[in-house]
C-alpha cells in the first residue's frame, strides 16, 4: 500500500524501455551479500486506521491543564489565518527557492520576514531562519569568533540553561574558552562581567528578559564590551519586543532568539524557529540562506537567494555554517502572525502579557507563604519563592488542573523552593485567581 | 507584487489582538521600553490573507508542478499527516511537561510516538538506536560527526581528518569542519566510483571518519561500499552514512548491514514530510553499538510496565544538540507515513522511485550526455555539455523548463559534473507525467541545435524574467526600508 500510481502495464512498458527484465533487475548493482538482512515491519494500514491510532495516542497527552509553564517556550494564541495561509500547499510542498522565477512568492515572503526580524530587533540584516533559539545562539557565537579572531566567550547565566548547554555541546571539540557570570538578585552581575572582559574576548552573551523573566537595559554593558573590541550578542523573546527596548537600541551587534512565540504551536518542542539578525558589517559572517531584492532583465523588482558564497553548497568546508534545510515554514508562520497583528497589535499583545503577569504577581503575593521576587521588573514571567520544594508543589498542582510553572532548582543550585511562572495573554483573571487559590490549598 | 510594508496605512488596525479585560496595572518603566516604534505594517486581516494567498500562487510546488529536484526527493506529501500533526493533543503540548515532577504521565502519547518512530527507523536502517533530535539533515551530520569525535576522544585518540568523496553534498565537509576536523577529499574515478587507490593512500591512523552517500550523489550504488567501510574500520576510523538518498534503498540494503557506524536520515525526503519552502525537516541519527553511549540526551525509554520516560543518565553523552526531542511535528508525520505504507509500501516506494529514474535515464540518454552511463538508483545525472557547445547551458535548460511548467532538476550539483542536470522523479509521479517531461526535454535538445537563442531567452511567461544575481550580491538589499 503506497502512493505510487503505476499500473501493471506502466511497469511492463517502462521496463521494456529501460531494457530490464524485471524490477529486481534494476537493483542488480547491489551485490547479494550486501542485501538487507532484515526488514521486519508491519503491513501497511489504511488512512483511517493510522488516523485513529494517532488520535488515541494524542488522547494520552494531557492538554487540559491550564498552562503557566514558559521557560523560553510560551503558550500564545495563534490566529486561524496563520494556519490557513501556511496550509496552502503552494507554500508547504515547495522547497528552498533555488530557482527564483518560479519561487517569487517564497522569496518575497522571506524578504519580508527578514525585514520583520530586523524591525523587531532593531538591527540591519537577518536570514531565512535557523533551527531554533539554541542553534541560533551557537551560530551567533561562531560569527563573533570569526569576526574578531578571538576565542573567549562570556555568557551570562541568565541565558536559558538549555541554550548554554547546547552552546557547550556544539563547541566541545573547538578551543573556545567560556566564562559564566553568575546572576545576582535576578540580574546580570555587571561588576563580575566587566572584570572578565579582556582583549581575548570575542563576545558577551546576554538574554533579555533573562531566564528569571527579569527585564534589563543592557546599554551600559554593551558600551563596555565594545571598548574591548568584543561583540555583544542578545538572546531575546520576540513577543516582548512589542514593548521592550530592542537589542539594536541597546547597541547589540547580533540578536538571536526562539521564534516559537510568533504563531508557532508548542508541539512538544518542535518544529520551532531560530532567528538571527546583525549589524550590516557582519553580513558576510551570517549563516544560512539570505534573500535579497534585485531587478529582472526588464528592470522589474524581484527576489533571489544571495551572498551564497558563504554557504556550504559552494564553499563546502570553508562555509560559515553547515546549515542547508532551515525552518522556512515556521518563519512564514511568524511573518504572517506579525503581519496580522500589525504595528499596534504586537505592542498591544506585549502589553497584555505584561499586564496579566503584573496582575498575577499581585494576586499571588497575597497567598500566605508565597513571596513574589520583585528585585527587577519583569515581562510576562516571574519568580516565586515558596515555603517548600517547588517540585512538590508542581506535582500537587497537576492534580488541581494546573501546569503551574518551572521549578528553578532543576537549573540552578540552591533554588529548590523557587518557581518560575509564565502568564501569557491567554490566561484569564479567573484562571489566575483560581491558580492562586489552588496554590494556597496545596501549600 | 507590493510588499506588506508598502501596503501599510496609518490608523488602520486589525482587531485580532484587542482584549477588553486586560488588567490595569502600574506600567513598565520607560527606561526598559522601546523608544522608537517599529515600522511593521498595519493591515486588515483580509489584506494580509490576500497578500499571502497571492504570493503562494507565484510558487511552484509538488502539489502544483512536477518537481524533479535531484537529491531532494520531492515526493507527494500525504495530506492526512498534516491533519494528524495539527491535533491539539499533539500540537498544544508544552515540551517541559514530561520534565516536571509528576509530569511523566502527561505526555505518554508523544513519548510513544518518539519511541516507536525510533524503533521503526532502527529496523529500516539496521542500526542499534536513534536520536530523533537533529532538526535537519545537516544538523544530523553535525551530530554524527560529534558522536564520532566523542568516540575517539574516549579512546584517547587525536584523529584529525575526515575523508569525503568529491561527489559529496557540501554539508558533509562543512559539518566535519565545524565539528573541528580537517577535510580530505577523494576524487571520483572514471567509473563513477570513489577512487579506491587514492582512498587507500589517504586513509591513515589519523583518519577519524569516512563520510559516504549511498547510493551516491550520481545516483549510483557503489559495489565497493563494504570494502571501503572495512578498510576504514581496519584503520580505526568510523564510517558515516549520509541518508539523503535512502529512498532508493528501502528494504533492499541497510546501512547497518553494510558496516556503517552512524547514519542520518532526512525524514522530509524519504518519509514524505513536506519541505516547507526550505524546512522544517528532521534528520534523526542512527548509530551502531559502538556509539550508543554517546547519543545526545534525553533518550526516550520504555519501562517494563509499558510506559515511557525520558532518560538523562548517559554518562558519556555528547550533551544537548536540540532544546528538546527534535522536530516532533515532523517526526509525527513521518511516523504516520511509515505506518501507512508498512513493509510492502516502503519497498514499493523504493522500487518505483528507481523505475521512474531509470525510465527517464533510458529515454533521454540519446539526447543528453550521461557522464556515468550506468544503471541508476533513485536519480540520474545528465550533463548539458553537448548543448553547451551551442551556448545552451544547464541553467538555460532549467529556465526553459520553468516556462513549460516544470520545476527544474538540480543544476548546481554535483560539482564534479559540468553542466549537471540531476533528475529525481520520485515514485509518486505517473508515467504520463514523465512522458510529457521527457518530450519537453527532447524538445529543448532539438531547440539547442536549431534555435539556441529561444532557449536562452526563457523564461518569458513567469512573474519575472531572469534576475540580476550579480547586482543582488554586489549591492545587497536584504530588507525593506522606507
Amino acid at each position: 500500500m503506497s502512493y505510487v500510481p503505476h499500473t501493471k502495464e506502466d511497469k511492463t512498458e517502462m521496463l521494456k524501455a529501460i531494457g530490464a527484465s524485471s524490477i529486481e533487475d534494476l537493483f542488480k548493482d547491489i551485490p547479494k551479500a550486501l542485501r538487507a538482512k532484515s526488514f521486519d515491519l508491519s503491513q501497511g494500514m489504511s488512512e483511517f486506521e493510522v488516523t485513529e491510532h494517532l488520535k488515541r495516542l494524542a488522547a494520552k497527552n494531557a492538554i487540559s491543564l491550564v498552562n503557566f509553564v514558559g521557560a523560553g517556550f510560551y503558550d500564545h494564541f495563534i490566529p486561524a489565518a496563520v494556519d490557513a495561509i501556511t496550509s496552502r500547499s503552494e507554500f508547504y510542498t515547495a522547497y528552498t527557492p533555488y530557482q527564483p522565477e518560479c519561487s517569487q512568492g517564497w522569496l518575497q515572503a522571506i524578504y519580508e520576514y527578514q525585514t520583520i526580524i530586523c524591525e523587531l530587533t532593531g538591527l540591519d540584516v537577518s536570514n531565512a531562519s535557523l533551527y531554533d533559539g539554541g542553534t541560533a545562539l551557537y551560530e551567533a557565537a561562531m560569527m563573533a569568533i570569526r569576526a574578531t579572531g578571538r576565542n573567549k566567550i562570556i555568557v551570562d547565566s541568565g541565558v536559558n540553561l538549555i541554550y548554554r548547554t547546547m552552546l557547550y555541546s556544539y563547541t566541545s571539540n573547538l578551543s573556545i574558552e567560556f566564562v559564566e557570570i553568575p546572576v545576582i538578585h535576578g540580574q546580570s552581575s555587571r561588576d563580575e562581567l566587566i572584570r572578565n572582559l579582556d582583549d581575548k574576548t570575542a563576545a558577551v552573551i546576554l538574554q533579555n528578559p533573562n531566564f528569571f523573566g527579569a527585564v534589563d537595559d543592557h546599554s551600559d554593558i554593551v558600551g563596555r564590551v565594545h571598548k574591548f573590541g568584543a561583540l555583544a550578542i542578545a538572546s531575546v523573546y520576540p513577543v516582548s519586543l512589542g514593548i521592550l527596548k530592542s537589542p539594536g537600541e541597546m547597541g547589540f551587534d547580533i540578536a538571536t532568539g526562539e521564534g516559537q512565540s510568533l504563531g508557532i504551536p508548542l508541539s512538544f518542542g518542535g518544529p520551532y524557529l531560530g532567528f538571527i539578525s546583525a549589524r550590516k558589517e557582519l553580513v558576510r559572517q551570517m549563516p544560512g540562506r539570505i534573500v535579497g531584492a534585485t531587478v529582472d532583465m526588464d528592470g522589474k523588482r524581484g527576489f533571489v537567494l544571495t551572498l551564497q558564497t558563504r554557504e556550504q553548497h559552494i564553499r563546502r568546508e570553508k562555509a560559515t555554517s553547515n546549515i542547508c534545510s532551515n525552518e522556512a515554514l515556521c518563519a512564514l508562520r511568524a511573518a504572517v502572525f506579525v503581519a496580522l497583528l500589525g504595528r499596534d497589535g504586537l505592542k498591544e499583545l506585549a502589553e497584555n502579557n505584561y499586564r496579566n503577569a503584573e496582575f498575577a504577581k499581585d494576586v499571588l503575593s497575597k497567598v500566605p507563604g508565597v513571596e513574589v521576587k520583585r528585585s527587577s521588573p519583569t515581562f510576562n514571567e516571574f519568580t516565586l519563592r515558596l515555603p517548600r520544594s517547588a517540585d512538590e508543589v508542581v506535582r500537587k498542582m497537576i492534580d488541581k488542573g494546573f501546569a503551574s510553572g518551572f521549578p528553578l532548582g532543576k537549573f540552578y543550585n540552591g533554588m529548590d523552593n523557587y518557581l518560575l511562572v509564565a502568564v501569557t495573554e491567554k490566561r484569564t483573571k479567573e484562571e489566575i485567581k483560581k491558580f492562586a487559590d489552588s496554590l494556597e490549598a496545596v501549600l | 507584487m507590493k510588499l506588506l510594508f508598502e501596503k501599510h496605512k496609518e490608523g488602520r488596525r486589525n482587531f485580532l489582538c484587542s482584549k477588553t479585560c486586560a488588567p490595569q496595572v502600574k506600567p513598565l518603566d520607560a527606561k526598559y521600553r522601546r523608544a522608537k516604534d517599529t515600522l511593521l505594517p498595519s493591515l486588515s486581516e483580509l489584506e494580509v490573507v490576500r497578500h499571502y494567498t497571492n504570493l503562494s500562487r507565484l510558487n511552484y510546488s509538488v502539489d502544483t508542478n512536477f518537481y524533479p529536484l535531484g537529491s531532494c526527493t520531492m515526493k507527494y506529501n500525504p495530506k492526512f499527516t498534516e491533519r494528524v500533526a495539527s491535533l491539539d493533543g499533539f500540537a498544544a503540548v508544552h515540551p517541559l511537561l514530561p520534565q516536571l515532577s509528576g509530569g511523566g504521565v502527561l505526555t505518554q502519547g508523544s513519548l510513544e510516538v518518539l519511541y516507536e518512530a525510533e524503533r521503526l527507523l532502527s529496523e529500516i536502517t539496521g542500526m542499534e538506536a536513534f536520536t530523533m533530535q537533529p532538526m535537519a539533515g545537516a544538523h544530523g551530520e553535525l551530530t554524527g560527526v560529534m558522536l564520532i569525535a566523542a568516540y575517539h576522544k574516549d579512546r584517547g585518540s587525536r584523529r584529525k581528518f575526515v575523508i569525503v568523496p568529491d561527489s559529496s553534498h557540501g554539508t558533509n565537509p562543512a559539518s566535519a569542519a565545524i565539528a573541528g576536523y580537517q577535510v580530505v577529499v577523494i576524487p571520483t574515478g572514471k567509473d563513477g566510483y570513489m577512487d579506491l587507490e587514492e582512498y587507500k593512500k589517504k586513509l591513515s591512523d589519523e583518519t577519524a571518519a569516512v563520510m559516504l552517500t549511498c547510493p551516491d550523489t550520481l545516483g549510483i550504488f557503489n559495489p565497493h561500499i563494504k570494502e571501503i567501510a572495512d578498510l576504514a574500520h581496519k584503520a580505526g576510523a568510523l564510517v558515516y552514512y549520509d541518508g539523503a538518498n535512502l529512498n532508493a534503498m528501502l528494504g533492499k540494503a541497510r546501512p547497518g548491514d553494510l558496516g556503517f557506524d552512524v547514519v542520518h536520515i532526512n525524514l522530509h525526503k524519504t518519509f514524505g514530510t513536506p519541505h516547507g519552502g526550505g524546512g522544517p525537516g528532521a534528520g534523526p541519527v542512527g548509530v551502531g553499538p559502538k556509539l550508543v553511549e554517546y547519543l545526545p540526551i534525553s533518550r526516550v525509554v520504555r519501562r517494563n510496565d509499558g510506559t515511557y520516560a525520558l532518560d538523562y543518565q548517559a554518562r558519556k553523552t555528547i550533551g544537548y544538540i536540540a532544546p528538546f526531542y527534535g522536530n516532533f511535528g515532523v517526526i509525527l508525520k513521518a511516523y504516520a507515513y511509515m505506518l501507512r505504507l508498512g513493509k510492502e509500501g516502503l519497498i514499493e516506494a523504493a522500487e518505483m522511485a528507481v523505475l521512474n529514474a531509470n525510465y527517464v535515464r533510458a529515454k533521454l540518454k540519446s539526447r543528453y550526455d550521461l557522464p556515468y552511463d550506468k544503471n541508476c538508483m533513485h536519480e540520474c545525472v545528465f550533463s548539458a555539455a553537448r548543448q553547451a557547445k551551442n551556448g545552451v547551458h544547464a541553467l538555460d535548460i532549467a529556465k526553459y523548463l520553468i516556462d513549460k511548467g516544470y520545476h527544474p532538476p538540480t543544476i548546481y550539483f554535483p560539482l564534479i559534473v559540468k553542466e549537471a542536470i540531476m533528475i529525481e522523479p520520485t515514485e509518486t509521479e505517473t508515467k504520463e507525467t514523465l512522458d510529457e517531461f521527457i518530450e519537453v526535454m527532447i524538445g529543448i535538445a532539438d531547440l539547442a541545435e536549431k534555435d539556441p537563442a529561444s532557449v536562452k531567452a526563457a523564461p518569458l511567461h513567469m512573474p519575472v524574467k531572469r534576475l540580476d544575481e550579480t547586482k543582488a550580491a554586489r549591492e545587497p538589499n536584504l530588507r525593506w526600508r522606507p
